[in-house]
């Protein structure tokens, strides 16, 4: 997917994660910052690069504001996000497919 | 990914919480109360532009987070709503044990969502048939076709009315004594025991108000509900508690399943217990009682 | 060397016969010398003791650089002592070289950071540190180590002349100008003094901060004027709105509220939850939840609770007051309720630190208390707890009363959810060791109860009652299995803060943490 203009989902309460993503042509640009990076950074930097990959989202400055979430948080913020960015996110979502 | 069991049409359900979809802190492991089903919300408790951001977190939810014996039910919107049919699809592929549906007034209501379902069942290989309906009443219209919509499917596990939208509708008010909706709910009851499916009450919303619920509560054992609605974890002991069964019918019960087993297996279809007349008639209700017991912690004998 | 709860602790920390930890009670029955002050006698009658300002009570006790300054915590978050006597003593008088002995520190200490960083402040000796001091003693920038002490090893220390302090800052919500004090009578009041009762008896000179100067004789005296060389009286000595919050509330939270039930089944389940029962809880949601719940099973079983301490706040003095406990005796006092109750209600007294934790006395309250129920930030296979360290490895909690209550009791609850967020409560290995394994009985989470396999007794009570349980390794499994099995943190090898264990040995160190790069 190209992510075709700047887009958000998710919140900062506890738990949760903030993820915005926004055109970019310089391959994955992350930005993270997390209430449990010594002990999670690596994990949730690895969840949310999968995910986009699994999007075939080249190109994308994603930043990532984390609360504590679950990896299975991030994974939703974070497809919903790029869904958001292309006016995908409303029908026809691949579940089970790209998003897994 | 956590393999979940098929559905049961028939289980216990006591109590079924109500939980945001959308609230990753609440729905990580609502199963640790004890109510017997969850209700992950689409509906009323997210906000109209989250309800694409709400599916995204419900699939992995349902796909991630292991809620063992507790049933999974998902609240979807409306029919009348452009967030129905995607509700449905995220539901069926992630492996919901069954879809709540909100506001429903007709047998075909009913048929709408169960021919989307098995087209999302098909689309996603889900075995067919496995997930579950269930309707909620929220109108006039919905009450008084409680027949057809509780017999419109066999898919159909049970049928619960929504007392908010409900008393507005009849221009009415919350009354302690539940004057407001009890002919609705009677309605509803004969209906749902008519079709053989299951009956559900509404939430309670005054959580400061403990006599107020335990009287709806007893009002609601003594019509003959299945279970309530709740929206507080705080609310699942009490309903448990006053829906379990006696010690003495414990006890009958026992005794009449076990004289059933030994005289059926000699042949025998009437007999007596305690000087009573038994038949097989009496069997299930015996059986209900028993599952009950042990759902409730109880000595059920080894007879469940 | 390894100690006994398999921490390493660097050799060049075990000189002056400081040893490592060795397990519970390795000290009992051994001697200690116990370290007299050398104080002024005033035989000529002074009309009063009260000075201008707090820089002339440091000139007339001789305050000079490289001196150690104690203060107790009473004040909590709302405390200004602390910081107006080292601005007073650093910005004023030019000292430095100082050492600080708090029974705790906390946000409101927040200034004293800057003084650490300057480099004037150079030891810190506290139960708890938090906020900046927390952060600046966790990136490196104290002189020494700092040292952590519970709540009964700090009078263990002081009495031991392991911490000599040269002026104890007392601060008092009522003194009179002899230097009688009390925590109540004032307009900051905070209740029980309890802490800094062994200060005043073992500092070299004692200098009492008040807000209320109020007449002769300030009595019953919670800190007594034969030990106080000066009386400094201010505008104000604290906040207090965040000295006392107005009461504490019992959660309403139903997953405290699911925990709190289950410690009182735990509890209820044991042979020493009888009549006269002992016990102590902590303030935080569950354990305090706790109370609620015992007090139905006493109702129902007929039976009193004997007595409680502890850091004491409204719910236990309810009790108190239905006549549901015999007595309470605290060493602090957490909301209004408490601090309104203390020494007014019948049967509610007041106690030093020494007499609730001290390991070294001849038995301290805790030693004969029943039920502990406690929290932990991280408690780990082991059963080992800690309450110091965040799961970034730095400074933010205090061992508190919590080493000491769960060495002398009977039966020592820990109440937490399995996970906060994303961090694993119930972790393979906890960064510091504050409460060792051995000192533990019970956890009680969201996700189940486990009991230390060296509770056998314990485990068979739970079982006769129907309470099940699971064992602590499988909890553990659960949350990483929730959370994701979280990295080790990475650490420099200097050892920014030296743990002691209640009984003066070394239970752990932490070391400064490695800044992080993904």
């Amino acid at each position: 997917m190209t992510i075709e203009k700047s887009a958000v989902a998710g919140t900062l309460e506890s738990s949760d994660a903030m993820v915005t993503v926004e055109p970019s042509k310089n391959g994955i640009e992350l930005e993270l910052s997390s209430s449990v990076m010594n002990q999670y950074g690596r994990q949730i930097k690895a969840v949310v690069l999968e995910t986009l990959d699994r999007l075939e989202v080249k190109n994308c400055k994603v930043t990532v504001v984390d609360k504590g979430a679950l990896d299975c948080t991030i994974k939703a913020r974070v497809e919903c996000a790029v869904f958001r960015s292309c006016d995908k996110a409303d029908k026809n979502i691949p579940w089970g497919g790209a998003v897994r | 990914m956590i393999p979940r069991p098929r559905p049961q049409r028939f289980r216990l359900r006591r109590t079924m919480m109500f939980m945001n979809a959308q609230k990753p802190g609440l729905i990580k492991d609502a199963y640790i109360y004890g109510c017997d089903s969850i209700m992950l919300d689409l509906e009323d408790a997210v906000a109209e532009n989250q309800k694409d951001s709400a599916r995204f977190s419900l699939y992995h939810a349902l796909k991630t987070i292991d809620y063992g014996d507790t049933e999974v039910i998902v609240r979807i919107n409306g029919l009348d709503t452009p967030h129905w049919q995607e509700d449905i699809r995220v539901c069926v592929a992630g492996g919901a044990d069954g879809i709540r549906i909100a506001k429903c007034e007709s047998a075909q209501d009913v048929k709408t969502v169960e021919a989307a379902v098995l087209e999302a069942e098909k689309e996603f290989g889900v075995e067919i048939g496995r997930t579950l309906l269930m309707a909620a009443l929220e109108s006039p219209k919905g009450i008084l076709n409680a027949y057809e919509i509780c017999s419109a499917s066999d898919r159909m596990f049970g049928v619960a009315i929504s007392g908010g939208d409900f008393r507005r509708c009849m221009q009415t008010k919350f009354q302690p004594d539940g004057v407001d909706m009890l002919a609705a709910r009677g309605h509803m009851l004969v209906a749902a025991r008519a079709a053989g499916i299951q009956c559900f009450d509404t939430v309670f919303t005054d959580l400061d108000n403990d006599e107020g619920f335990m009287a709806e509560l007893m009002q609601n054992k003594a019509m003959g509900f299945d279970g309530k609605s709740l929206i507080n974890p705080k609310q699942i002991r009490p309903v448990h508690e006053l829906f379990a069964p006696t010690e003495k019918e414990v006890i009958w019960a026992k005794k009449v399943v076990a004289a059933y087993r030994e005289q059926s297996a000699a042949g025998v279809g009437v007999f007596t217990v305690d000087g009573k007349m038994i038949d097989i008639a009496f069997i299930p209700g015996a059986e209900r009682t028993l599952k009950l017991a042990k759902a409730c912690g109880m000595d059920d004998g080894g007879l469940v | 060397m390894i100690n006994a709860v398999g921490r390493n602790i660097p050799d060049y920390l075990l000189k002056d016969g400081k040893e490592v930890y060795q397990g519970k009670q390795y000290m009992d029955g051994k001697y200690i010398q116990k370290a007299a002050p050398r104080t002024v006698r005033y035989e000529k009658p002074v009309e009063t003791k009260v000075v201008a300002s707090i820089v002339d009570a440091l000139k007339k006790c001789g305050a000079k650089s490289g001196m150690t300054f104690s203060f107790h915590h009473h004040l909590r978050n709302g405390d200004y002592v602390a910081n107006m006597v080292m601005e007073a003593a650093i910005r004023e008088l030019g000292l430095d070289n100082l050492t600080i002995a708090a029974s705790s520190l906390g946000d409101a200490n927040d200034p004293i950071a800057d003084y650490i960083e300057e480099g004037k402040v150079v030891g810190i000796q506290t139960s708890g540190i938090r906020g900046r001091m927390g952060d600046v003693v966790s990136q490196g920038k104290l002189k020494t180590p700092a040292i952590i002490r519970s709540h009964g090893g700090r009078p263990r220390a002081i009495e031991a002349g392991e911490v000599h302090i040269d002026i104890a800052f007392i601060a008092a919500p009522t003194s009179d100008c002899q230097g009688n004090c009390r925590g109540i009578g004032g307009k900051s009041n905070c209740g029980s003094m309890g802490y800094a009762m062994t200060d005043a008896k073992y500092a070299d000179k004692v200098v009492v901060v008040t807000d209320c100067l109020v007449d002769f004789p300030n009595y019953p005296a919670s800190v007594e004027a034969i030990d106080v060389d000066a009386v400094v009286v201010v505008e104000s000595i604290g906040n207090p709105k965040k000295i006392a919050s107005a009461a504490a509330r019992i959660s309403k939270n139903p997953r405290d509220l699911m925990m709190a039930e289950n410690v009182a089944k735990v509890i209820a389940s044991t042979p020493y939850f009888k009549e006269g029962f002992s016990f102590q809880t902590g303030v935080g949601g569950p354990s305090l939840a706790a109370n609620l719940f015992l007090e139905k099973f006493m109702d129902e079983r007929q039976i009193k609770m004997g007595w409680a301490i502890g850091g004491i706040c409204g719910p236990m003095v309810e009790l108190l007051k239905k006549g549901k406990v015999g007595k309470v005796i605290d060493v602090q006092d957490f909301d209004l309720d408490a601090v309104n109750s203390i020494n007014q209600t019948p049967n509610h007294f007041e106690m030093s630190a020494s007499q609730y934790a001290n390991p070294a006395n001849k038995g301290a309250f805790v030693n004969s208390l029943d039920f502990v129920v406690l929290a932990a930030l991280e408690i780990d296979t082991g059963f080992n707890v800690n309450v110091l360290t965040g799961s970034d490895g730095v400074l933010r909690g205090a061992p508190g009363g919590h080493p000491d209550t769960a060495a002398g009791s009977k039966c020592c609850i820990i109440v937490t959810p399995l996970i906060r967020g994303r961090m694993a409560t119930v972790c393979k290995n906890v960064v510091t060791v504050t409460t060792p394994g051995d000192c533990v009985d019970v956890l009680v989470t969201d996700y189940g109860i486990a009991v230390n396999p060296l509770r056998p007794d314990l485990i068979k009570c739970l079982d006769d009652a129907g309470i099940p349980h699971v064992t602590i390794e499988s909890l553990q499994e659960k949350a990483y299995s929730l959370v994701g099995t979280p990295d080790d943190l990475q650490w420099e090898d200097k050892v920014v803060a030296v743990l002691e264990a209640r009984d003066g040995t070394i239970l752990d160190v932490v070391r400064q943490i490695k800044p992080f790069k993904l």
